[in-house]
């Protein structure tokens, strides 16, 4: 055999720049390979060290979350993070963005970011019963927004839908910071046995490394390095960077997979996903301290002529790797067969700690695998941060004219408006168990055959992320724990889906610190630990960035599903209770933006302890029955929650006008945290009263069901009918006029 | 009795079929695969939703040419109730056994939602638990619902009273702003003249429990079983 290949002679500066890798990475690769590269290691060693697959801006950082506790089986550094569940049964899930594809290309970049997400799960060992995702897009009004909502909606259901995999929630923002950089970050749960998880890890020498799943093409070549660059005026020429997904195949892998998985013959697994064929082989051999090598004469290819290169860092989807059990190649390929997937042995692992690839009796690349892992650059990059602005108070906002005009504005607006234009695209029923479909506060599942679900659902409120990375990064957290609480679950852990400008600027660099800063402490003081994330940096366009938006992806569980309540208000004559201090906070609320003339100063901060203490207080009452419905108050306030809760339920309000000192509009619009509505019965609001003042809650009767109407005194009414059409119309209406 | 659920690849529903007809029935449900070329005896067959061999060529084209639909077409023909879902129900235009296609939604966008359907023939396996006339709330989730037939077709499937249920209102009110996804007439079902072969875009399988949102499917379910023990009996 020779090393070497005719392109390798000439390894220029341009090249080394066009393949993301800065002088001083280059000379590190030089100090591990002892010899100028290939044109194939130069290009393995671009995606295995780019922002996307090293974390190399922001590991530093995230190792100092929180990734601990009883309920952890698997945290951050695998597929997807792991909860149990108990009897038997645990929860993996992850978050990961695929923002760059997708606004290069948006039914494709969102389709795949959704496969890539259910990969990661199922190849631990997992059915995926649950997809969710957290959009960003940019202002209504700019020209490509419509094209990329359209896309990026279709994208995520064509799909789920056809894999069969239930999308039951997620958010949906506009803000003309996300102009030239939409954000997508699709998240996937699945359900597996504690006893039946599956890593990454090929341990043992001599085993056959197999492939499976779709043949090989030339899409998404450096796909990985794509995602870690800024944009400029020439993205559009991307395009072949961006996958091609195929739902059906990942339909019949996610179920060949499965049947394989449980006849017990597989030693390692994981998926081919960012960097293709290298990332899984390298970080297979790098986790289990061995070596690999491939022939990749053998991968089927969809393609006639592809190099070493192009089949290396291919990032065709729905394929998998994995390592085997000596003999039980016949049986595997069985199954793989059975199901129309390609099956070929590539490879075997040895002890010798190198991958090694060969190509038509050449060998293209021989490297250090744990070198390569290992030695992939690390930036402590610098970075600053300013003071939180300060705090506006209400009197300095002033009223709108009418409360209740002010309520259907903030609801028939882009930011406040209903999301089932988006949500009816999606399958949220297939598989037989959505219990809480989308729209509520956490969408909730059951646990096939059982009577318990898990709960989940994504959050962040990038405006006060904008205003206060720490502080918002918080919030981002608690209202993820606040909204499974809403619906009587136990909240367990995060993903996170980190979304930054570029990193190399120390402001963003800034925000990125204070989020982990902020996120850290959520996590600590509600016990409530990361498992598994996702960087994405580089979301910038001409030197403009996007506003860190750490997404929050949060996962809990309900043990018994007749104790759980939605946010649909029930019955006339019961009443609505509002627990939590009121402090009438008016700064970065949608209050502010939509009917106040523009965002200004801190936003709302957070208390932990009132959080958890509220929290446990709701889930409480929910498990003993006692309460009717529950809803967090977030976007909007107290008057916006009473009005969802009437929608839901098509059950009127009479809300009982504020009494107290702080100016009304701050009472009805102010977006202060750690808060709940709950419906009780007439017969039960005293006892649940005493018990709020026994635990120090603020609580205050808000209003008592009934009719078709809100209304506040007799100067202030809405009818539902109205209130319902406002809300719903934006959306459809934005989506079906013609963009000239 | 014995239910038969056909699984092609990339059929979804089929577990939410077998986990309904099972709860329905009291009995275990077969699952027959595409492939396979002798098909158990069986009181009735349900072709599941889903999205058959990826809805490549046509929603159900590639499903209506495999080798079990050689026997499910002659077990139809010989008088075995089959219920095609959603995707069933594209498998049995394709392959003849009902008249019509389902072209793309009018919207030209999947559509996944609660609908109201009127149950207008009660007469087939499947709807005999039902009233004439009876209102349901049933999802439907479907990218290719749109039922076209030319005028003479639809005219001889009203004649013959083969359409089983149709969009409706919440109130019953059989109107343009209630049809989901552009089906001439608001045709949601229709059946072939034997009454015995039923075909319909909503999905009764899941709205059968309360913690689902609500039951109205139910009646499907239990028509099945009234069907089944009757056709014992007999």
């Amino acid at each position: 055999m020779t090393q070497s290949t005719p392109e390798a002679a000439n390894i220029t500066p341009e090249l080394i720049a066009e393949h993301g890798l800065k002088p001083d990475e280059y000379q590190r690769l030089l100090e591990i390979m002892g010899h100028e590269p290939s044109l194939t290691e130069l290009g393995i060693f671009s995606v295995m060290w780019s922002e996307h697959c090293s974390y190399k801006s922001s590991r530093f950082w995230l190792k100092q979350l929180p990734t601990s506790g009883p309920q952890v089986i698997q945290g951050p550094g695998e597929n997807a993070g792991i909860v149990d569940l108990g009897d038997g049964d645990c929860a993996v899930f992850k978050m990961e963005s695929h923002n760059h594809p997708s606004y290069i290309e948006p039914y494709q970049g969102a389709a795949t970011g959704v496969g890539g997400i259910m990969r990661d799960v199922f190849t631990m060992g997992a059915r995926p019963v649950a997809n969710l995702n957290a959009l960003r897009f940019g202002a209504p009004e700019h020209p490509k927004t419509r094209h990329l909502v359209n896309g990026v909606v279709a994208g995520i259901g064509g799909y789920g839908n056809c894999v069969g995999v239930p999308t039951v929630g997620g958010e949906v923002n506009f803000d003309a910071a996300y102009n030239n950089n939409i954000l997508v970050n699709a998240m996937c749960i699945g359900l597996a046995k504690t006893d039946k998880i599956f890593y990454s890890a090929a341990r043992g020498a001599d085993l056959p490394v197999v492939y499976v799943g779709s043949k090989t093409g030339r899409d998404g070549i450096h796909g990985a390095t794509m995602a870690s660059a800024e944009f400029d005026d020439d993205s559009d020429e991307k395009r072949p960077t961006v996958q091609v997904g195929d739902p059906f195949t990942e339909k019949l892998l996610i179920e060949a997979c499965l049947e394989l998985m449980a006849l017990d013959v597989i030693i390692a697994i994981q998926d081919m996903g960012a960097a293709g064929l290298t990332s899984s082989t390298s970080e297979m051999a790098d986790k289990g301290g061995v070596g690999i090598e491939l022939n990749l004469d053998h991968v089927p290819q969809r393609e006639v002529g592809m190099t070493a290169y192009e089949m290396l860092l291919s990032e065709s989807q729905e394929r998998m790797l994995m390592v085997l059990k000596p003999g039980s190649e016949p049986d595997a390929e069985a199954v793989f067969h059975k199901w129309g997937l390609d099956f070929a042995v590539i490879g075997r692992t040895n002890d010798s700690g190198r991958m090694v690839v060969k190509h038509k009796g050449i060998i293209e690349a021989d490297i250090p695998v744990a070198n390569l892992a290992d030695s992939a650059p690390l930036y402590e990059r610098p970075w600053t941060t300013e003071p939180p602005p300060r705090r506006i108070l209400a009197e300095w906002i002033e009223p709108p004219e009418s409360i209740m005009g002010a309520l259907k504005t903030i609801m028939a607006h882009p930011s406040g408006c209903s999301r089932r234009w988006v949500w009816e695209q999606y399958d949220h029923m297939v598989m037989g168990d959505t219990i809480q479909r989308p729209g509520g506060d956490a969408a909730v599942v059951r646990i096939h055959g059982t009577n318990k679900a898990i709960a989940a659902c994504c959050d962040v409120t990038p405006r006060y992320v904008l205003a206060d990375p720490a502080m918002g990064t918080k919030q981002a957290v608690a209202e993820t724990w606040r909204n499974l609480t809403a619906v009587g679950a136990e909240p367990l852990a995060i993903t996170d889906n980190l979304n930054y400008a570029n990193p190399e600027r120390p402001e963003i660099m800034g925000q990125f610190v204070q989020s982990i800063k902020g996120m850290t402490e959520a996590c600590e003081v509600l016990a409530y630990p990361v498992v598994a994330g996702n960087v994405s940096l580089y979301n910038e366009t001409n030197g403009v960035g996007i506003p860190p938006t750490p997404a929050i992806g949060g996962v809990g569980i309900i043990k018994d599903l007749s104790k759980r309540v939605d946010m649909s208000a029930k019955h006339a004559g019961n009443l609505l209770v509002a627990l939590g201090a009121e402090e009438g906070h008016l700064g970065q609320t949608l209050y502010q933006q939509i009917i106040a003339g523009g965002l200004d100063g801190a936003p709302p901060p957070v208390d932990l302890h009132a959080e958890k203490a509220t929290g446990d207080f709701v889930r409480t009452l929910i498990r003993e029955q006692a309460i009717q419905s529950a809803h967090d108050i977030s976007d909007g306030g107290l008057l916006v929650a009473i009005a969802e809760m009437a929608l839901a339920g098509n059950v009127g309000v009479e809300i009982f006008p504020y009494e107290g000192t702080l100016p009304a509009h701050a009472i009805w619009f102010g977006e202060d945290q750690a808060r709940y509505i709950i419906e009780v019965s007439p017969e039960t609001a005293d006892s649940i009263l005493e018990r709020t003042r026994q635990n120090s809650l603020p609580a205050r009767i808000v209003g008592r069901l009934g009719g078709d109407k809100l209304s506040i005194g007799r100067a202030e009414t809405l009818e539902l009918a109205e209130l319902k059409s406002a809300h719903e119309a934006w959306f459809p209406k934005y989506m079906d006029s013609v963009s000239d | 009795m014995k239910s038969t659920v056909i699984v092609f690849p990339g059929s979804n529903c089929d577990r939410d079929m077998k986990v309904a007809l099972e709860k329905a029935t009291g009995s275990t449900v077969d699952m027959a695969w595409h492939g396979d070329t002798d098909l158990k005896p069986s009181d009735l067959i349900v072709l599941p939703g889903g999205f058959s061999y990826g809805d490549y060529l046509r929603p159900g084209a590639m499903a209506a040419k495999s080798p079990i639909m050689a026997n499910v077409i002659a077990r139809a023909k010989s008088g075995t109730p089959i219920l095609g879902i959603c995707n069933g129900f594209q498998v049995l235009c394709e392959t003849g056994l009902l008249p019509g296609v389902l072209m793309r939604n009018a919207s030209l966008r999947y559509v996944c939602r609660d609908v109201h359907v009127k149950v207008e023939q009660p007469e087939t396996p499947f709807t005999l638990a039902y009233q004439k006339g009876a209102i349901l709330r049933i999802p439907v989730a479907h990218h290719d619902g749109n039922y076209f037939a030319d005028a003479d077709q639809l005219d001889r499937l009203e004649g013959e009273d083969q359409v089983v249920v149709r969009y409706c209102n919440e109130d019953g009110n059989v109107a343009a702003s209630a049809n989901p996804n552009g089906s001439q007439r608001n045709i949601a079902g229709i059946c072939d003249g034997s009454r015995r072969i039923v075909g319909m875009m909503p999905h009764p399988e899941r709205l059968f429990e309360s913690a689902l949102g609500g039951c109205d499917g139910l009646g499907v379910l239990d028509s099945i079983k009234q069907a089944v023990n009757t056709a014992v009996a007999h």
